[in-house]
């Protein structure tokens, strides 16, 4: 019996140094990579990349990069577990295995004429990054352009600055919110569906990408629903397990999907059998 | 001597001497050669210097939770069903490495894992099994990826397969449409016949190598009463299973069946051993694990066989996302008997039965499937 | 007048009500501003408005003592305030009804602010008008009471 001879091995890591480091928030961190190939790393927003840590284990982290920029390659951590605290730990010059890119992407062509509403909560901005970077700098390619973010609180906020920033533009509307606050705070405190309510947007011309907490993303759909945004112009972003990223160790297994090749982007109306089935 | 090659897929008569001369001229290639073998009261899978290293006059006894070895009355080679082992670990091993890691001056230096150079020989493959392997090849090297280690094991495997004579108590392959006789995926495929004549063999050519391997053992043509043995040795084990799988529809049956009760009821019985996913001969989860040396100047990467029944299968950050029984053993065997279909296009069950065999609490996935089956109302 | 009926026809709350019964609400409706750090509501007082904000945003607020204020929620243009004098609080009905929260304009507020005893009164006396108007407060409150729980849930908090 013959097979194929494959052509790479996808669970042996290449090795880039860290450039840089961010700090978000006192778990949070940002590192930027030169990427591991001369040629640059290309990937499409929305992707995943496992990460190693030296002799620590490896994690499957989203790339929250520029894919405008592929010699750089920027993904955004949070510290919760043995492997993401001991990468905490690394300074720029240290090494991290990397492979990938793995899984689906955002629907960005899919979104051309379109009202493209991102729709962040916590740190599931920083999947959404890549996409609205380059929202921004193809903004012809789409009708409104909206950004809506919730945070924990005002000392919460991943990427403050850029949304800032991105908020001073004339073309895109951005609204950030916080789950609660003190009276020091002058935004918005409210849920991220709330915004969603009363946001200005066409609902039969809009394509909506979430990712947050799966909880959060229910409660959008369902304010989505509600605007009259169809299921197949939805899309989220699911969390599961990981351990190859390749969809040969079985871990990411949802319904009949593997969210690291089926996803970790779906559209709404193809998982949505699986969404509200407790334990799947 | 040279005897006559047969032609692929042909038949040809093999004496229990000729079956001795062919592992011989196997080994002579260079071939490892794996079979069963009677090992800690059970058949299980290791290297044969020859013939009188299979379970000679051994038969066994399988029941929900139940496994026994048998002395035959009669030097049946094959006249048992299948072990706990299936051929699995020769191809996805429980424990490998992936690749060592050391510190150097310009950041680590990567020693990957070279691939598996051996020329292996399967002896004795049930149909079950040869299924078996195809849904794991379609796994690990049928998709977008193709897994290395995997491929390089897989790579020139020469597989004497066997015609199942011997269903046991717990077998159900005929329902599952894979068995008992060999349909495909073998170079030789045989069958035993214990009367009517000497222990003899009915050897299907299934590749050229096959041909080629017979040609330098004698062997005779197979009469029409041979062949008409051999259909009846599959034909009664055909009618022998002791379990039986309704199919029908098997996929939406499990998709809306979801919330079952039966799930909560198989729990309360469901130990979460592993011992189901560890037997399957399909099950293809797996972890892994990372070490470094106490200086932490070298570090190493293990992938190690996994269960869905494990708590941790599912650990995200703060929690596993199935943390009862009910919803691991729902996502064990809706894998195997429904979202399978969708991921590979075929069943994730070959009906071999060792997950009932081996279950501590005998647990029947065919009772369970039943179970599912007797409430829903027919259209 | 007209123009009050108009702005009452404008606001989301009311959108697609009869015109009839806009005209209806006109007489318990007056136009209102706020500048920055005024209060709308005052947790104790006794609630009076049913507000419909126009423009600009306030917050909700419960006073904690230690922690001063603490801010629940921001409620801005479209949204509405103050529901206590609907009395389905469940508080005595021979006492006049309270506000249980503070609201406190962030931004120079413009709203409408319709006379809550006018209001009932005039729910009473049209039960067609009563009914409309109580199902759109009751999908607020469930739509409200479904941001609770979700914020509630504090999603966003690292797992331990």
């Amino acid at each position: 019996m013959t097979t194929p001879i494959p052509l790479f091995d996808p669970m042996v890591p290449a090795f880039a140094r860290i450039s840089r480091v961010d700090r978000e928030l006192p778990d949070v961190f940002t590192w930027h990579l030169a990427a591991p190939s001369g040629a640059g790393f290309s990937f499409a927003p929305g992707q995943f990349n496992m990460l190693y840590a030296f002799g620590a284990g490896e994690v499957p982290i989203s790339i929250s990069g520029d894919p405008n920029r592929p010699e750089e390659l920027v993904h955004t951590i949070r510290a919760v577990g043995a492997v993401t605290r001991a990468m905490q730990g690394l300074r720029k010059g240290d090494t991290i295995g990397v492979r990938g890119p793995f899984g689906s992407a955002w629907p960005l062509a899919e979104a051309r004429d379109q009202d493209l509403l991102f729709v962040a909560g916590g740190l599931g901005v920083a999947p959404l990054r890549p996409a609205i970077l380059h929202a921004l700098a193809a903004r012809s390619l789409y009708r409104r352009v909206i950004v809506l973010a919730g945070f924990r609180s005002p000392a919460d906020f991943i990427f403050r600055k850029e949304l800032e920033r991105w908020r001073s533009r004339f073309d895109v509307t951005v609204e950030v919110t916080v789950d609660r606050a003190d009276t020091s705070f002058r935004g918005t405190v409210a849920v991220v569906p709330a915004l969603i309510a009363e946001v200005e947007l066409d609902p039969a011309a809009t394509v909506a990408l979430l990712c947050g907490p799966e909880v959060m993303m229910r409660f959008a759909v369902r304010e989505l629903e509600r605007r009259g945004v169809p299921h197949e112009r939805i899309h989220v972003s699911m969390e599961r397990s990981m351990k190859c990223g390749v969809g040969f160790c079985g871990h990411c297994q949802y319904g009949p999907t593997f969210v690291c090749k089926d996803g970790p982007v779906y559209r709404f109306d193809r998982i949505e059998r699986l969404f509200y089935v407790r334990e799947i | 001597m040279v005897h006559p090659r047969p032609d692929i897929n042909a038949s040809v008569l093999l004496l229990r001497d000729g079956l001795a001369s062919l592992l011989q001229h196997l080994r002579d290639d260079g071939y490892l050669v794996v079979g069963p073998t009677v090992r800690d009261g059970a058949i299980v899978h290791d290297q044969l210097r020859g013939i009188e290293d299979l379970p000679v006059g051994v038969g066994d006894e399988q029941a929900p939770g139940r496994y026994r070895l048998r002395r035959r009355a009669d030097q049946a080679l094959f006249g048992y069903a299948v072990g706990p082992q299936s051929h699995k670990r020769e191809f996805f091993p429980p424990s490998i490495r992936l690749f060592q890691l050391r510190r150097g001056a310009g950041g680590p230096v990567l020693t990957p894992e070279p691939p598996i150079d051996r020329k292996l020989a399967l002896i004795g493959v049930r149909s079950c099994e040869l299924q078996a392997i195809a849904v794991q090849d379609r796994v690990f090297v049928g998709g977008h990826h193709v897994d290395a280690d995997y491929a390089s094991r897989r790579r020139g495997v020469f597989v004497v397969a066997v015609n199942c004579g011997e269903p046991s108590g717990t077998c159900f392959c005929a329902s599952m449409g894979t068995g008992p006789r060999a349909s495909g995926g073998f170079d030789l495929a045989l069958t035993e016949l214990l009367s009517g004549g000497p222990h003899r063999f009915v050897v299907e050519v299934g590749s050229a190598a096959g041909a080629d391997l017979l040609a330098r053992v004698e062997h005779a043509p197979a009469s029409e009463a041979d062949h008409a043995a051999a259909s009846a040795v599959t034909a009664a084990a055909t009618a022998n299973m002791g379990r039986h799988m309704d199919t029908r529809d098997i996929k939406s049956l499990f998709y809306a069946n979801q919330e079952h009760p039966r799930w909560a009821q198989v729990a309360e019985r469901c130990l979460g051993c592993t011992n189901c996913t560890l037997v399957c001969p399909t099950c293809f989860c797996s972890t892994t694990v990372d070490t470094t040396d106490l200086a932490g100047a070298t570090a190493t990467r293990e992938r190690r066989w996994d269960s869905c029944f494990t708590l941790d299968h599912s650990y995200v950050h703060g929690g596993s996302v199935r943390p009862s029984l009910r919803a691991r053993y729902r996502q064990w065997l809706t894998h195997k008997l429904a979202s399978w279909i969708d991921q590979y296009g075929t069943s994730g069950c070959v009906g071999c039965g060792r997950c009932i065999t081996w279950c501590p609490v005998g647990i029947d996935i065919t009772e369970e499937a039943a179970a599912l089956r007797a409430d829903v109302p027919v259209a | 007048m007209d123009d009050l009926a108009r702005l009452l026809a404008a606001h989301p709350f009311l959108d697609g009500l009869g015109r009839a019964h806009h005209a209806v609400l006109v007489g318990c409706t007056k136009n209102v501003r706020f500048q920055p750090g005024q209060f709308l509501l005052r947790e104790g007082e006794e609630a009076r408005t049913f507000y419909l904000l126009r423009a600009g945003r306030a917050s909700l607020e419960v006073h904690v003592p230690g922690r001063g204020a603490v801010r629940v929620e921001t409620v801005g243009a479209g949204d509405v305030l103050g529901l206590s004098w609907t009395r389905l609080d469940g508080a005595d009905p021979s006492l006049p009804p309270r506000v249980h929260l503070d609201a406190r304009a962030l931004d120079p507020v413009v709203a409408l602010a319709l006379d809550g005893a006018c209001l009932y009164r005039k729910m009473e006396a049209d039960h067609e008008l009563g009914y409309v108007l109580m199902k759109r407060l009751l999908a607020l409150t469930y739509h409200r009471l479904e941001r609770v729980r979700l914020q509630r849930l504090d999603v966003y908090k690292a797992s331990p």
